[in-house]
């Protein structure tokens, strides 16, 4: 016989907001800092890392109450979770579920770590980034980001 | 409105139809009033020579003026206004611009904010656009683009000539041999970029391993800024001296290409050889200038 631990929930449900589940495995924090959200803004926010998931191992799940991704944003994070499940929840239930899309480029979302690029200097040019096979490239100087893209995060 | 800034832009037929225009130029088959009251103003941030009089010299055989912003000092830069402004107020004084500049990227973002063409002429170590063009137009006098094997030897970390070349001969089903010192081989990331485009890419340390087979050299300058000191620089620079036993050696229609200012890379004595095809390089740099400029001004 299995010894079972009490029942209960890691993480209490929301009455309204969004769920992102299925996010790799310890990128909530990078998540979380892709939507702008930080400890300085209202949203309730709870997070769980390396939860068991039957489907990819281990998982991150985010909860944000009271506020509904919209379609761009929830793009954005397909770079570094790739197998994201996106739920709108409304009076408890999931009203939406959407998977991430990777969008075809990122405007605003990346830094470009080129020191030499035009980006990093103080001309009105905002972070543009084409979204490759390998990567992102650099809309302004063709500089390639191949790995550690959460690194390179606004 | 038509900007010429990266040879990623160009696809096969464009280039080739910029180069049929450069062959006609050549043999003066062209309208010397094309761009007659037409203004083209040069912006060069950085120093040029080459770059700079070949596109006043393909201006002025179009029946067109020039106007140099001079020297940075001398301008509004020097006051620091952004390049953003600085091209959003002089589209209004010239038909299209010629720009050279130390940022990577800063021509895709004077076209941005240009209302006339531009086209990039260097930005810091990205495209070089005209200079890609006359050398295909150069490897095209001597030979067909398709299939060549080409070595690009010196300085393949920072040589941004040798990166938009190796592009733009990916669209030609041409195979790579990158020849360069530890420290400055080709960088990963293009690598990549031509394996998935199909365009076998070999690494080398010597010319030697790879010269019997070349139908193309392109030959850079090996920075002496780019070593610790003056003996290691030496030792590797003697090292990839092209000499005219080493060209001998190679298949008779070799030819070496070199984008010029050399120092030590190419013996002077190889100049003699009917291999040798920078200065001719050199040359084309006005008919393919010329053909740029009557693509994107009219």
């Amino acid at each position: 016989m299995t010894r079972k631990g009490p029942e209960g929930l890691l993480i209490s449900p929301i009455r309204h907001g969004t769920v992102i589940d299925h996010i790799t495995a310890g990128q909530a924090l990078n998540v979380l800092r892709i939507l702008g959200i930080t400890g300085t803004t209202s949203e309730e926010v709870s997070v769980a890392t390396n939860v068991a998931s039957g489907r990819v191992g281990k998982k991150d799940i985010v909860k944000i109450e009271n506020r509904e991704l919209r379609k761009e944003e929830v793009d954005r994070i397909a770079l570094i979770a790739p197998d994201a499940t996106i739920n709108i929840i409304r009076e408890y239930a999931v009203v939406e579920k959407k998977g991430v899309e990777h969008p075809r480029e990122l405007l605003g979302v990346v830094r470009c770590p080129n020191p030499g690029c035009i980006t990093n200097t103080a001309e009105p040019a905002r972070s543009r980034f084409i979204v490759v096979r390998n990567g992102l490239r650099c809309h302004y100087c063709d500089w390639l980001i191949s790995k550690e893209i959460a690194e390179h995060i606004l | 409105m038509r900007h010429i800034i990266s040879v990623r832009d160009l696809r096969r037929d464009e280039i080739d139809r910029l180069l049929d225009r450069a062959a006609e130029i050549e043999a003066r088959h062209f309208d010397p009033h094309l761009l007659s009251g037409r203004i083209l103003g040069l912006f060069f941030f950085e120093p040029s020579t080459r770059t700079r009089m070949s596109f006043e010299s393909a201006m002025a055989r179009l029946g067109g003026v020039s106007l140099n912003m001079g020297s940075v000092e001398a301008s509004s830069v020097a006051k620091g206004e952004t390049l953003a402004d600085t091209i959003r107020v002089v589209s209004g004084y010239v038909d299209a611009i010629v720009l050279r500049h130390p940022k990577e990227g800063a021509a895709r973002l004077a076209a941005e904010f240009a209302s006339v063409p531009v086209i990039n002429a260097g930005d810091g170590a990205g495209q070089h656009p005209s200079q890609t063009l006359l050398d295909l137009y150069t490897i095209r006098k001597s030979m067909p683009l398709d299939g060549l094997r080409v070595g690009l030897l010196g300085d393949l970390r920072y040589g941004r000539t040798t990166h938009s070349l190796a592009i733009a001969l990916s669209l030609y089903g041409a195979e790579i041999a990158a020849i360069a010192p530890k420290g400055l081989e080709l960088p990963s990331g293009i690598i990549h970029e031509l394996n998935g485009s199909g365009t076998p890419v070999t690494e080398h340390t010597a010319v030697e391993e790879v010269i019997d087979d070349l139908d193309v050299l392109y030959v850079t300058r090996i920075q002496r800024e780019r070593f610790p000191d003056t003996a290691s620089y030496l030792d590797v620079a003697s090292s990839y001296r092209i000499t005219p036993d080493l060209v001998l050696r190679a298949r008779p229609h070799l030819i070496v290409l070199h984008p010029l200012p050399r120092l030590d890379e190419i013996d002077p004595g190889v100049d003699a050889l009917p291999n040798a095809k920078y200065f001719e390089q050199a040359h084309h740099g006005v008919s393919v200038r010329m053909a740029m400029l009557s693509e994107v001004m009219t």
